[in-house]
C-alpha cells in the first residue's frame, strides 16, 4: 500500500511539473519560438533584465498579492469566525452564499461589475481617475476572500468547543482563549487560505484587466496583452527564474525550519 | 452551539458583512440591472429569452466541469490520503511542491500545455518512437477537461489534505483494534470526517471550471464553446452588456442552487460527524 | 509559523527584484533628437494605451522607445496593452482611465469619431506628419485627416505548410479543402472569420444586406468540418512547430514565423484580402494634449519609426523609413508588393450597431455548430 501510494503520489507530480519542465526546456531556447527548440542559448535571460518594465511589473505584481493576501487573510479569518459562530441559521446560509458568489461569478463579470461600481463611485466622489491601485486592491482582496473563509471554515468545525469552554472556565478572555485554543487549532486553515490567496491574486488577470488604473501593470496582464503577437521565450525565461527563486527558497526555509523544530525538541528532552 | 458572545460575534462579522454588501452584493445589482435593460436602460425581458438558445452551451459546460471535477476528486482524494500518512517533514514539503505549480502563471502553463498535447508535441512525438499514430488532442473535449482538472488539481488537494491530516492517527487505530478493515476504515471513518474538504474542495474546482474560457480557448483550439467563452465574447467582442450580463446571472443561480445543495448534503453530514 | 513562508518569499523576491532592475538600452541614434523636443512638460505623465507587442521595447538590442521618449523630453509614461480593437473600445467607454494616447484600427477610429470620443490633433504642432506617406493620409475613416496620423500597416494573407500542402494555394477555397481536414486554422474573431467567407462569395466586407451575412455564415458553417482550430496569437506556435497546414493572418507576423520554420510560405489570395491601418490618436478625455502631440511627433521620428517598423514587422507608412538604407525590410515583396502584385484590399468600415449585433449572433451559431 506505502509503495503504491509512493507511486500514486509521484505520477500526481508528473502531471503538476510537466508543463512547467517544457517551460523551463524553452526559456533556453535560441529562436523566438516556444515550440521549436533550435538550440541552446541564455540570450532570453539577457534579454529579461535589459527590460525594467517586465521587472517593474513582476515586482507589481508581488506587491499586489502580498497585500491583497495578507488583507484577505485577515478580513476572511476574522468572517470565518464570525460565520462560525452565527447561532442563526438563515444569516448563516446568506452570508454563505454571499461568499460563494465571487467565486461563481465568471472573472470577467467580476471585473465588469466591479469596474461599472468604481467609475459609479468614482463619478459620486468626485475623483479625476475613476480607477486606481486601490480599486485593484479592493478587487483581488474581494475574490480573494471566499477562498481563505472557505479554507478556514471546516477547520473550525473541526475544532474542539469545549477546549474554548475550558479555557474561558479557566478564566481567559475570550480573546486570549480564542488565540490561545481555537487559533493554533485552524492555523493550517489559514495558511492555506492565504496561500491559495496570494496564488489567486498572483495569476489573475481578467479582473485585473477591468480593474487597475493606467499607471499600475501586472505580470499576468503584460503576458495577456501578448496576444497581439505572441509569448516569446523571455516570458518563459521570467518564469523559470520566479520558479527556481521559490523551490530555493522552499528548501532552504523547510531546512531552517527542521534545525529549529530538532533544537526544540533537544530541548524538551 | 452555546449562547455566549453575541456582541463579539457582531464585531465578529461586520467588517466583511460591508465589505461583501459594497464589493460582492452591489455589484450583483448591476449584473442583474443589465441583465433586465437593453442598451438604452429600458427595461426588458429579451436578454433572459435569448437564453434559450445557449441550452447546449450550458450543458456542455456543467457536463464537462462536473467531470473535471469528479476526476480532480479521484486524484486529490488518495493524493491527500497518502500525503497525510507521511511524515511530518515529508508532508510539509510535499504541501510546498503541490502549490508550487500554482505560482506560475495560468497562461504560460496552459501554453505549455499546448506544446505537449499538439500534433507534433512531446506526446505524440513519444508516441512516434514507439510507431503509433499521433493522436488529436488539442481541440477536443478531453484537452479542455485535462486542462480543467490540471490547473485546479491543488484546490482540491490542499482542503482535503488539511482536514485529513487533521485526522488522529489514533481515531484510525481505535477502528482497527474494534475490527474494522481497510475499507470500512475508509468508509466510516476517514470518508465522514473528511467530508467538509471534499466539499470545498468540490466547491473550489467545480466553480471555476465551469465559468473558464482561457482554457477551453487554449486547449479546446477555439472550437469548444463553454458559457464561459460565451459571457466572455459577449462582453469583450461584441460589447453587449447585457446579454453578457445575464448570461452570468442564470449561471451564478445554477452555481448558487448547487452550492446550496451541497451545504445542505455537507452540513447533514458534518452534524453526523460530531 | 510554520508558513508565514508565503510572505517572506514574496518579500524576498520583491527586493532581490528591485535589485535586478536595471536600465534598459536606449540607442545612440536617438542622442541627436536630445533638445529638439521641449522640457517644458517635464515631470508630466502621458498615459499611452497601445496593442500588445506592438512597439520597440528594447530587446535584442532595439530601441526603447518610451524610455527614449522619456529621456528625450522628461515626460513620464505610463505604458499599458490591449488585445483587441474592441477590449479598447470597452475600456476607454467606461471611461474609468483616462488615456493620452491610443492606437486604434481604421474601422474602431471611426466608430470613436462618431461617438465623439476623440479630439481632433493639432496638425501644426506635429513637424513629423510630411513623413507619412500620401497614400495613407485623408482615408475614409478621417476623411480630412483631424483625427489621426497612420502608425501601421498590414494585410491578411494565407500561411501555408509547403511539406504540407500539395500545391501552393491562390485561393481562399483553400481552407475549405477537404484534403487538410483538421490542418486548417482560421481567426476565432468574427470579423476576420467573416471576411475570408465573404471575399470568397465575393460578397462586399461591409455589406449592410442581412441574406449576404447569413451566406457567409453558412459558408462558415461548411468551413466547422475541416477546422483544426480557431485562434490568435496561438497561431505562432502551431505554424512554427508544423501542427497545421493553413492559417490566415498578418503578412508581418508570417516574417516572424518564417524565421523559425522554413516551409512556411505566403500568398495573398486572388479574391482580395483585408488591409489595415493603425493610427495613433488622443481621446477626447485625454488629460495631457501637448505631451500628446509630442509622442506622435516622436514616433514619427525616423530614427524611432525605423526601430518600430523593425520591431513588429509590420508596413510602415512612413516614408523616411521606406528610404532608409539600414531598414532590412525595405525590399520585402510580401510587406511592400509591387504594383502588378498588389492584391486586392478593402479596408474594414464600422457597421452600425444592429448590424454588429445581427452578425454576432450569427457568429454564435458558426461557433455552437463547430
Amino acid at each position: 500500500m506505502k509503495t503504491f501510494g509512493r507511486i500514486f503520489n509521484f505520477c500526481v507530480y508528473v502531471l503538476l511539473y510537466a508543463p512547467l519542465l517544457i517551460m523551463v526546456f524553452f526559456s533556453f531556447n535560441e529562436s523566438k519560438s516556444t515550440s521549436v527548440f533550435t538550440g541552446f542559448s541564455l540570450k532570453w535571460y539577457q534579454e529579461l533584465f535589459s527590460k525594467s518594465d517586465i521587472i517593474e511589473s513582476l515586482s507589481n505584481t508581488l506587491i499586489l498579492a502580498v497585500l491583497s493576501s495578507l488583507i484577505a487573510t485577515v478580513l476572511g479569518t476574522v468572517a470565518a469566525v464570525g460565520l462560525y459562530k452565527m447561532r442563526s441559521k438563515f444569516l448563516y446560509t446568506t452570508m454563505n452564499t454571499v461568499t460563494n458568489i465571487p467565486m461563481m461569478n465568471p472573472d470577467i463579470v467580476t471585473g465588469v461589475s466591479l469596474m461599472l461600481l468604481f467609475v459609479f463611485a468614482g463619478r459620486l466622489l468626485g475623483l479625476s481617475e475613476y480607477l486606481s491601485f486601490t480599486t485593484l486592491l479592493i478587487s483581488h482582496v474581494t475574490f480573494n476572500l471566499p477562498y481563505v473563509i472557505l479554507n478556514v471554515l471546516p477547520k473550525l468545525r473541526q475544532t474542539d468547543e469545549h477546549l474554548y469552554e475550558a479555557a474561558l472556565d479557566l478564566g481567559c478572555t475570550p480573546i486570549k482563549s480564542f488565540f490561545k485554543v481555537v487559533f493554533p487549532a485552524i492555523t493550517p486553515g489559514i495558511i492555506s487560505g492565504a496561500l491559495m490567496a496570494f496564488t489567486l491574486s498572483l495569476d489573475d488577470f481578467v479582473i485585473s484587466y477591468y480593474t487597475t488604473g493606467a499607471d499600475f501593470q501586472t505580470l499576468p496582464l503584460k503576458i495577456f496583452a501578448m496576444t497581439k503577437k505572441t509569448v516569446k521565450p523571455d516570458m518563459y525565461a521570467l518564469s523559470t527564474l520566479i520558479f527556481v527563486t521559490i523551490l530555493v527558497l522552499l528548501i532552504v526555509i523547510n531546512i531552517v525550519q527542521e534545525r529549529s523544530e530538532r533544537k526544540a525538541k533537544g530541548e524538551i528532552r | 452551539m452555546k449562547k455566549r458572545n453575541s456582541y463579539g460575534s457582531i464585531a465578529l462579522n461586520a467588517p466583511y458583512t460591508v465589505w461583501s454588501v459594497i464589493f460582492i452584493v452591489v455589484p450583483l445589482f448591476i449584473v442583474a440591472y443589465y441583465a433586465f435593460t437593453d442598451k438604452s436602460g429600458a427595461f426588458t425581458f429579451d436578454n433572459i429569452l435569448e437564453l434559450g438558445e445557449y441550452n447546449d452551451i450550458f450543458f456542455t459546460s456543467i457536463w464537462y466541469s462536473v467531470l473535471a471535477t469528479v476526476i480532480a476528486l479521484l486524484i486529490s482524494y488518495p493524493f491527500a490520503y497518502f500525503l497525510s500518512r507521511q511524515s511530518e517533514k515529508s508532508r510539509r514539503l510535499q504541501m510546498m511542491l503541490v502549490m508550487l505549480p500554482m505560482w506560475m502563471n495560468l497562461l504560460i502553463r496552459t501554453y505549455s500545455w499546448m506544446n505537449i498535447l499538439e500534433r507534433n508535441g512531446l506526446i505524440n512525438n513519444l508516441l512516434g518512437m514507439v510507431g503509433i499514430e499521433p493522436v488529436k488532442m488539442i481541440g477536443t473535449p478531453g484537452a479542455v477537461i485535462f486542462g480543467m482538472v490540471y490547473n485546479y488539481l491543488p484546490y482540491m488537494i490542499l482542503p482535503i489534505y488539511t482536514v485529513m491530516s487533521k485526522i488522529e492517527p489514533s481515531l484510525l487505530e481505535a477502528a482497527e483494534d474494534l475490527g474494522c478493515n481497510g475499507i470500512n476504515k475508509l468508509r466510516r471513518v476517514i470518508m465522514p470526517l473528511s467530508l467538509p474538504g471534499v466539499v470545498s474542495g468540490i466547491t473550489m474546482v467545480f466553480v471555476p471550471s465551469v465559468s473558464t474560457f482561457y482554457i477551453s480557448q487554449k486547449l479546446g483550439g477555439g472550437k469548444i464553446m463553454l458559457v464561459g467563452d460565451a459571457i466572455e465574447r459577449q462582453m469583450q467582442s461584441a460589447y453587449n452588456y447585457n446579454l453578457g450580463a445575464s448570461l452570468s446571472l442564470v449561471l451564478m443561480v445554477m452555481i448558487i442552487i448547487s452550492m446550496a445543495i451541497m451545504n445542505k448534503f455537507s452540513d447533514e453530514e458534518g452534524g453526523m460527524v460530531i | 509559523m510554520k508558513k508565514i513562508t508565503a510572505t517572506i518569499l514574496a518579500l524576498v523576491m520583491c527586493v532581490s527584484m528591485f535589485c535586478f532592475a536595471s536600465c534598459g538600452s536606449v540607442n545612440d541614434t536617438v542622442e541627436n533628437l536630445e533638445g529638439t523636443y521641449t522640457q517644458e512638460y517635464a515631470g508630466t505623465t502621458l498615459n499611452v494605451f497601445n496593442w500588445g507587442e506592438y512597439i520597440s521595447d528594447g530587446s535584442e538590442g532595439s530601441l526603447h522607445v518610451n524610455k527614449a521618449f522619456e529621456k528625450v523630453t522628461g515626460i513620464r509614461v505610463n505604458y499599458s496593452t490591449y488585445d483587441s480593437n474592441e477590449s479598447m473600445y470597452a475600456k476607454m467607454k467606461s471611461e474609468a482611465v483616462s488615456y493620452d494616447i491610443v492606437i486604434p484600427s481604421d474601422y474602431m477610429i471611426q466608430r470613436l469619431i462618431s461617438e465623439n470620443m476623440l479630439q481632433k490633433i493639432d496638425y501644426s504642432k506635429i513637424s513629423n506628419y510630411k513623413n507619412i506617406l500620401d497614400e495613407y493620409k485623408n482615408l475614409y475613416f478621417d476623411e480630412n485627416d483631424e483625427y489621426s496620423v497612420p502608425y501601421s500597416v498590414g494585410m491578411v494573407g494565407l500561411i501555408y505548410n509547403t511539406e504540407m500542402v500539395e500545391e501552393a494555394p491562390t485561393s481562399w477555397s483553400a481552407m475549405w479543402d477537404e484534403k487538410y481536414k483538421d490542418n486548417i486554422l482560421t481567426f476565432s474573431n468574427p470579423r476576420d472569420s467573416f471576411a475570408i467567407a465573404q471575399f470568397l462569395l465575393g460578397i462586399d466586407l461591409n455589406t449592410t444586406d442581412k441574406a449576404e451575412w447569413d451566406r457567409a455564415a453558412n459558408k462558415l458553417k461548411e468551413q466547422n468540418k475541416v477546422l483544426q482550430g480557431r485562434v490568435m496569437d496561438e497561431v505562432f506556435n502551431k505554424m512554427e512547430a508544423g501542427n497545421a497546414a493553413l492559417a490566415p493572418y498578418y503578412a508581418g507576423d508570417f516574417l516572424t514565423m518564417k524565421d523559425i520554420n522554413d516551409d512556411l510560405e505566403f500568398v495573398y489570395p486572388k479574391e482580395g484580402t483585408n488591409i489595415f491601418v493603425d493610427s495613433i490618436c488622443i481621446p477626447e478625455n485625454a488629460k495631457n494634449y501637448e505631451a500628446a502631440l509630442m509622442y506622435i511627433n516622436f514616433l514619427l521620428e525616423p530614427e524611432v519609426a525605423l526601430a518600430n517598423a523593425e520591431y513588429i514587422c509590420y508596413a510602415t507608412p512612413n516614408k523616411a523609413v521606406l528610404t532608409n538604407e539600414e531598414y532590412s525590410l525595405k525590399d520585402n515583396k510580401i510587406l511592400y508588393p509591387a504594383e502588378a502584385d498588389k492584391p486586392k484590399t478593402q479596408y474594414f468600415h464600422d457597421l452600425d450597431s444592429s448590424i454588429r449585433s445581427y452578425y454576432e449572433k450569427l457568429w454564435e451559431d458558426v461557433l455552437r455548430e463547430s
